[in-house]
């Protein structure tokens, strides 16, 4: 339910007057797609490169839930693990 | 196991090496290593090299040759969203705003032409992002990582927003005045972007809604049609493409105000407070605080050891700039540097300051502003979790020769 209506929004996403349009490709990975899909719903995935590699796995873990309960981001229970490990492996501080 | 040294070739190293001196900051050691493989530089609709951190929302800052004027010309302006719908100049043609709330004694609905027949006032005031130098925090806290630039300094006109109150008048409880403007998430779940400013400060003589900059109407993405001035705070109040303004007798308890944009309690004290958004926890960021930038020498550059000019801007949140020193020594010692043309208390105040000839080889500036109601920069990182307000000393590394 959810997901149709994430994946009908990104194929109807605007160009926006005020912005210019680049593609935001993420790092190859176990869960990449995952991410990609969700995570770029509401704003560019330039956001997860813009911020690492400084955030450890708990700062990983607060970002998901703030985007999930207070952006509304639509992520189902059994999609969050993945989600994190993807983040934390790729984009998280060195351990 | 996945341990990386992150990010093969900064943003620099992708830029060519004249864009990578007009970047500058961007190449910043101190910025994290994400953050300068996806910084480049762009010029979208309506502006001229930007650093793009964000195409969607787009967030765009100024690069640190724009600051050699005191004033910053509007394509070259920082733009900064938190949501990524934004209004099209075809829908702001029909723009209206509307004015209410429950403690407003009446309602109206203002066109652009309403709005210019009342007397028009001038401010010269600083637009800066709460969060500019947040990607320079130590240890590095979640957010856009800006670096020096998400800031600005303009020539606002518009009308004070205390004549726009009036035309609809306010009961005796009123509280706050809040404000919406047209851009929202793509999902409804995400909160609205609202802000609201405590009736002291929206009555304030300085506050306007804005419709010109720099001579000119604002810019699309620095809020066209009309948007919310609010000399010597944060541009987090600085409502772009605002529609309706309320006179509310509560406090505002969205989002935007009582989670986001929160400082702890005590540690950047205020000119003049915000008790309706006060909480246990922590107060809303207000006022800018005292800071300075310097615009030549630019870091890593060649200097001549023989004598060489530093120079920069200072602001801060109103109160106007009482002093810059110059310290080539550690902060051992200092030097006062010459103020320029002063464009009044909430504008960049150019300074420069000759310094004679040095020791060939590593010269390390370092410069501090004082305002005058006695705030000086600190030395170290005023942290807060949030990445606010960082006005910490910096330094300008040079090489004489
Ligand atoms: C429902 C919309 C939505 C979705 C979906 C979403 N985000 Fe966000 N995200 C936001 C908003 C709004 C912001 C604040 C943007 C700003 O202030 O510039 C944000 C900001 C961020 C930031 C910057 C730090 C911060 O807390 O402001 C990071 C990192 C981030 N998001 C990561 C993610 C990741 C990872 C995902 C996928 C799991 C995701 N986002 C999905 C809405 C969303």
């Amino acid at each position: 339910m959810h997901r149709i209506a994430l994946a009908m929004l990104l194929a109807a996403a605007p160009v926006l007057a005020i912005a210019d349009d680049v593609p935001a490709p993420l790092r190859p990975g176990a869960g990449q797609e995952t991410v990609e899909r969700i995570c770029s719903g509401c704003h560019t995935t330039s956001y997860i490169r813009m911020n690492a590699p400084f955030l450890s796995e708990a700062q990983w873990k607060a970002e998901v839930t703030k985007m999930r309960q207070v952006f509304g981001a639509p992520i189902e229970d059994d999609e969050v693990a993945e989600i994190l490990a993807y983040l934390i492996a790729e984009y998280g501080a060195p351990k | 196991m996945h341990r990386r040294t992150l990010m093969l070739g900064s943003g620099a190293a992708l830029l060519g090496a004249r864009e990578a001196a007009a970047a500058g900051a961007l190449s910043d050691p101190g910025l994290p290593a994400g953050t300068r493989e996806v910084a480049e530089m762009a010029s979208p609709p309506g502006k001229v090299k930007l650093i793009r951190l964000t195409d969607r929302p787009p967030n765009y800052e100024t690069p640190l040759e724009a600051f050699r004027t005191p004033i910053t010309p509007n394509n070259r302006f920082f733009v900064r969203y938190h949501l990524a719908e934004l209004p099209t100049m075809a829908e702001l043609k029909d723009w209206t705003l509307t004015l209410g709330g429950d403690a407003a004694a009446g309602t109206a609905k203002l066109t652009l032409a309403d709005l210019r027949r009342l007397p028009a006032a001038e401010v010269t005031a600083v637009c800066q992002c709460a969060g500019n130098r947040r990607g320079l925090f130590s240890p590095h806290v979640p957010g856009v990582q800006w670096s020096i630039g998400a800031m600005g300094c303009a020539r606002w006109r518009g009308a004070r927003l205390r004549d726009v109150l009036k035309l609809v008048g306010m009961k005796p409880e009123a509280l706050e005045v809040r404000f919406h403007g047209s851009d929202h998430g793509p999902l409804s779940e995400t909160p609205i972007f609202r802000k609201s400013l405590p009736m002291a400060r929206a009555l304030d003589p300085n506050t306007l809604i804005a419709w010109e900059m720099n001579g000119a109407a604002l810019p699309l993405a620095n809020g066209f049609p009309a948007r919310i001035i609010v000399p010597g705070w944060t541009a987090t109040y600085w409502m772009k493409h605002v529609t309706s303004i309320d006179i509310t007798s509560a406090a505002d308890d969205g989002f935007w105000m009582q989670k986001a944009y929160r400082v702890p309690h005590g540690v950047f004290p205020a000119a003049a407070p915000f008790p309706s958004q006060d909480t246990a926890q922590n107060s809303p960021v207000t006022d800018i605080v005292v800071n300075t930038l310097v615009t030549d020498p630019v870091a890593d550059s060649r200097v001549h050891a023989g004598g060489f000019e530093v120079r920069g801007i200072a602001w801060d949140g109103g109160s106007g700039i009482h002093q810059v020193e110059v310290s080539i020594d550690e902060g051992k010692t200092w030097q006062t540097a010459k103020l320029d043309k002063d464009l009044g208390p909430f504008a960049f105040r150019a300074w420069r300051h000759p310094i004679a000839r040095v020791a060939p080889g590593p010269v390390a500036l370092r410069v501090r502003a004082t305002a005058n109601n006695g705030a000086v920069q600190p030395d170290q990182l005023m942290f807060n979790p949030a990445g606010y307000h960082n006005n910490a000393v910096r330094t300008v590394h040079v090489v004489a020769a």
